[in-house]
């Protein structure tokens, strides 16, 4: 099959951009290669770790098994468009006060994970946060201190 | 992944003619779709993008059932309040399936399509011999490793166990599938393996699932979802049970019984040798357990897999014993 590219608009963190890209791009790669933004991270690359989580329209997805076709029209958030002005999203304040994690590769995507699981109202106990935060494995087994962090900025976000 | 084009429909009918075409897909949540692409297992000529239609996501509940559109999202459909409320067997089938991500992505249409996740069926470059890919290549499960593959519903060409969530709720209920204007029932719409393991579905090139519509039922409204696996979550089923019970005046004698079985069999398992069995009788530990053996009659293993064979009718009667607590 002949090479053929089709233009992608993308809205990504209140910047947009138009790319030139084969069918087949995720929305993962186009983040990482084309625009640059290397906080998602890559795992497995299947739909089974978690590490690309981003937001899309507000929702936690999956970059890397959206086509970045797929994603025209729609808001693309990722970890690098969490702080404001400077100022870290309180859910990555948690992290670094509850020392949420070890090795670091799946943070971003267990933050992206947490903010949108306390926005969900999932995050209501210990139990409920660690169902609704399954999708986002960690190897280093930092799971104590991620939940801990997620209830911590649960309450911050509510109060 | 081999590239294909793109193509995003702007209508239900500009969908159903793109992607009758030859080597042409449909793509809605790509959690299946684009997983499989990767693994060199789906190699599509052409997606038709579905997400952006409009309308077909709605989620009506009336007195009669439910209607749920294709392209609601799993995750859509297992909070609505009506949905909890009427069918809480579909709700906690969707909430214990995947991960919240991929519930976001998923639609209720897509999930229907899911595909096996047999690690045979998935590895074409190391397992070459796979009817269900190929017609007539073989079968490398069979002698393989098979701690995941179907104890029910298997033949000599495949043994690949079904592992959605959703459909075996929905094969309780009865409900039926829309293809447009063409009724299927869910359970019929599920294909057994027998010689031919790469027909999964009853739905032919030009089809489209369009809707999702569960009749509603008092023993619908008293379910659940009792869902055993590897670990506690993001995991598919060792074995899992959708059942929902009606009680006569008495509140103790079974006047309806659903059940049916997930992670065991080739398709969607509707177990009514086990409704029969109960029906007409007071709900009774013994009896409930006695009868739940009766949904693995027939089951055949291939050594690894043999627990499900046990698993499976105990999985059945805490459910059933469940349902009966909450009289």
């Amino acid at each position: 099959m002949t090479k053929t590219t089709i233009p992608v608009h993308l809205d990504v963190n209140g910047h947009r951009h138009t790319l030139q890209l084969e069918p087949r791009v995720t929305l993962l790669d186009a983040l990482r290669d084309r625009l640059g933004l290397t906080g998602t991270k890559k795992g497995c690359d299947h739909g089974q770790c978690g590490a690309c989580t981003v937001h899309v329209d507000g929702e936690r997805v999956l970059a890397c098994l959206t086509l970045a076709a797929q994603a025209e029209g729609r808001t693309v958030t990722t970890i690098e468009g969490l702080a404001r002005e400077g100022e870290l999203h309180p859910v990555q304040a948690a992290f670094l006060e509850q020392d949420a994690f070890q090795c670091g590769y799946c943070t971003p995507g267990q933050i992206m994970s947490a903010v949108a699981c306390i926005r969900e109202g999932h995050a209501g106990s210990d139990e409920e946060i660690r169902e609704y935060m399954a999708g986002n494995l960690c190897r280093c087994g930092a799971y104590p201190h991620i939940v801990a962090a997620v209830r911590q900025a649960a309450l911050e976000v509510q109060s | 992944m081999r590239d294909f084009s793109y193509l995003r429909a702007g209508s239900l009918d500009a969908a159903r003619q793109a992607a009758a075409l030859p080597g042409a897909m449909l793509l809605a949540g790509g959690t299946t779709l684009i997983d499989l692409a990767k693994c060199g297992v789906a190699e599509p000529d052409s997606l038709v993008d579905i997400t952006h239609l409009k309308g077909l996501d709605k989620i009506a509940v009336s007195a009669s059932g439910a209607t749920i559109g294709a392209l609601a999202k799993m995750g859509h459909v297992a909070d609505h309040a009506d949905i909890k409320r009427h069918f809480p067997a579909v709700s906690e089938a969707l909430w214990q399936a995947a991960s919240a991500q991929i519930r976001n992505m998923a639609t209720i249409g897509g999930n229907l399509m899911q595909r096996t996740r047999c690690p045979y069926f998935r590895d074409p470059a190391n397992f070459p011999a796979c009817n269900k890919r190929e017609p007539g290549s073989g079968c490398s499960a069979i002698g393989g490793v098979t701690r995941g593959h179907a104890v029910l519903g298997t033949s000599e060409a495949c043994i690949a166990m079904y592992p959605g969530d959703l459909a075996t709720a929905l094969v309780a209920f009865d409900a039926i599938v829309h293809l447009g204007e063409r009724r299927v029932s869910v359970d019929d719409f599920f294909l057994l393996p027998g010689a031919t393991p790469d027909r999964e579905h009853a739905i032919d090139p030009g089809e489209m699932i369009t809707a999702i519509e569960i009749p509603n039922s008092a023993a619908a409204r008293r379910s659940t979802y009792l869902k055993i696996r590897d670990r506690q979550s993001y995991e598919f089923a060792a074995a899992s049970a959708a059942v929902g019970i009606e009680f006569e005046a008495d509140g103790r004698t079974i006047r309806d019984l659903r059940v049916a079985l997930g992670g065991v069999a080739t398709k969607p398992w509707r177990a009514r040798a086990v409704e029969q069995a109960l029906k007409g009788k007071v709900l009774e530990p013994d009896a409930v357990r006695a009868a739940s053996l009766l949904a693995v009659e027939g089951a055949v293993d291939n050594g690894a897999n043999h627990y499900k064979i046990e698993l499976a009718p105990r999985v059945v009667a805490r459910a059933i014993l469940k349902m009966g607590e909450t009289a």
